[in-house]
């Protein structure tokens, strides 16, 4: 029986949300994103993965739950080449295509205490300052903010 | 005509900008008109501002509407702890217009999403104050007789001054060229430079504001240098004066040159200016009624 080298290291997934190719310096990141810490979904984590791509590379299975929009426009802000597969049964049956979001709503914090956002009950909102930029900007304040810099809510 | 909020002067296209100028130089030949009898127009000032307050009220008061509101938010309901959008949903009951002005940023674009009764927005913290932006246009059509093809000097607090980034942002339609003279604290943002270079705007940047600069200009753009913002209180000291301008600086310009400032001044502008041909700063305020008449007018679809 041959056993292919990465079911070795992150055993495979039966139903759930497959997030490959994430830089491993923005696994922990991507965990908190997705406030992982709180589900009660099993959940498998790999690191410093070898990718010939990256270099290294982390992966993160979660069992029975499947990303919706909002949350994979969370991950690219984080890690926007990131790949993004539903498994059913074993098989990949949708792969989420990552690029950053043109438009986050209720996601990232704006970094103005001086904002109506952090002043108001209600949701932050973003915008692409260009089509490709890292850079978004505050719908409300018109501050931007690199996406490098960018804290969620 | 649907009625349309201003909170950013990036909200007017081209076209509104120039069908807003048009009625404000009408409101320039006669002021006192009734279009707004039967209307309400709500001034909420959340930040006290009496010079803006005052130009927003007479504009109204002058075409025939009434006006409710309160002149700072110790006497309003936020003092209580309102949420904004609570005040703004209740005044949308009274006003066919609301009129705003609050040390929050964003406050405004938030309002204009929580009612459908148009808003304008006086000025929110450092962010926007786009009837400033229209009443500097009026006054650049007023002096220059176009907006097209014009050489505008902007001095000062080029980093923080909201009215200098509004500016290039509405120029932007009219093929100007610039030239912003500021010491390296309060340069021209990256920003801003990097729209100009994206619309093909010439502009130079300059530390000095030299007798050849001021002589190529059409339009000197003074603003406020504020103690504030420098961390190193000499380097302030030996600015200040770099950036005054003085009457002597005026004997070599071109016949059509105005030399602006938002105001109110503190000390940028030497009094002996106040008496040359090319201080136009008071006669800019004034333009601030007909713009704001304007704006009031076509944000409730009646222009
Ligand atoms: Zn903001």
């Amino acid at each position: 029986m041959t056993i292919d080298n990465k079911e070795l290291k992150v055993a495979a997934l039966k139903e759930g949300t497959v997030i490959d190719h994430i830089p491993s310096d923005k696994l922990f990141k991507v965990i908190a994103i997705l406030n992982l810490k709180n589900t009660h979904s099993q959940i498998t984590f790999g690191y410093n993965l070898d990718s010939a791509k990256l270099g290294k590379k982390a992966i993160i299975k979660i069992s029975e739950k499947f990303l919706e929009q909002t949350e994979v426009n969370k991950v690219a802000l984080i890690a926007p080449h990131a790949k993004i597969n539903i498994i059913r049964d074993y098989k990949v049956v949708e792969k989420m295509a990552l690029n950053y979001p043109q438009e986050v709503v209720g996601v990232v914090k704006c970094l103005n205490p001086k904002c109506i956002t952090n002043n108001e009950p209600m949701k932050t909102k973003f915008r692409q300052l260009h089509p490709s930029a890292e850079t978004y900007v505050c719908h409300y304040c018109e501050k931007t903010v690199d996406v490098e810099d960018i804290v969620v809510l | 005509m649907k009625g349309k909020s201003l909170v950013s002067i990036t909200d007017y296209s081209k076209d509104d900008i120039l069908r807003v100028l048009s009625a404000a130089k009408e409101f320039e030949k006669n002021p006192n008109q009734q279009i707004l009898q039967g209307k309400v127009v709500a001034t909420l000032f959340f930040e006290p501002s009496t010079r803006t307050r005052l130009s927003f009220e007479t504009a109204a008061n002058r075409l025939g509407a009434r006006v409710i509101g309160f002149s700072d938010a110790a006497t309003s309901s936020t003092s209580k702890g309102e949420t904004l959008k609570d005040t703004i949903k209740m005044v949308s009951n009274y006003a066919d217009v609301i009129v705003m002005r609050h040390h929050i940023e964003g406050a405004a674009r938030y309002a204009s999403e929580v009612t459908d009764v148009p808003i304008i927005n006086a000025g929110d913290g450092a962010n926007q104050h786009p009837t400033q932006t229209m009443l500097d246009l009026f006054t650049i059509q007023q002096t220059q007789g176009r907006l097209n093809d014009i050489n505008i000097t902007m001095v000062g607090d080029l980093k923080y001054g909201r009215t200098v980034h509004s500016l290039i942002m509405a120029m932007s339609h009219f093929s100007p060229t610039f030239n912003f003279v500021a010491p390296i604290e309060l340069a021209m943002p990256e920003k801003y430079k990097l729209f100009c270079k994206e619309n093909k705007i010439p502009f130079q940047d300059l530390k000095e504001l030299s007798q050849d600069v001021i002589g190529n200009t059409d339009i000197l753009y003074m603003t406020r240098v504020q103690k504030e913002r420098f961390s190193d209180l000499m380097e302030y000291e030996r600015v200040k004066n770099v950036y005054t301008l003085c009457a002597s600086m005026l004997e070599n310009t071109r016949p059509n040159m105005k030399v602006l400032h938002p105001l109110p001044r503190v000390g940028e502008i030497a009094n002996d200016v106040d008496d040359t041909p090319q201080a136009y700063y008071f006669q800019q305020a004034k333009n601030g009624m007909y713009a704001r008449q304007a704006v009031i007018c076509d944000a409730l679809g009646l222009i």
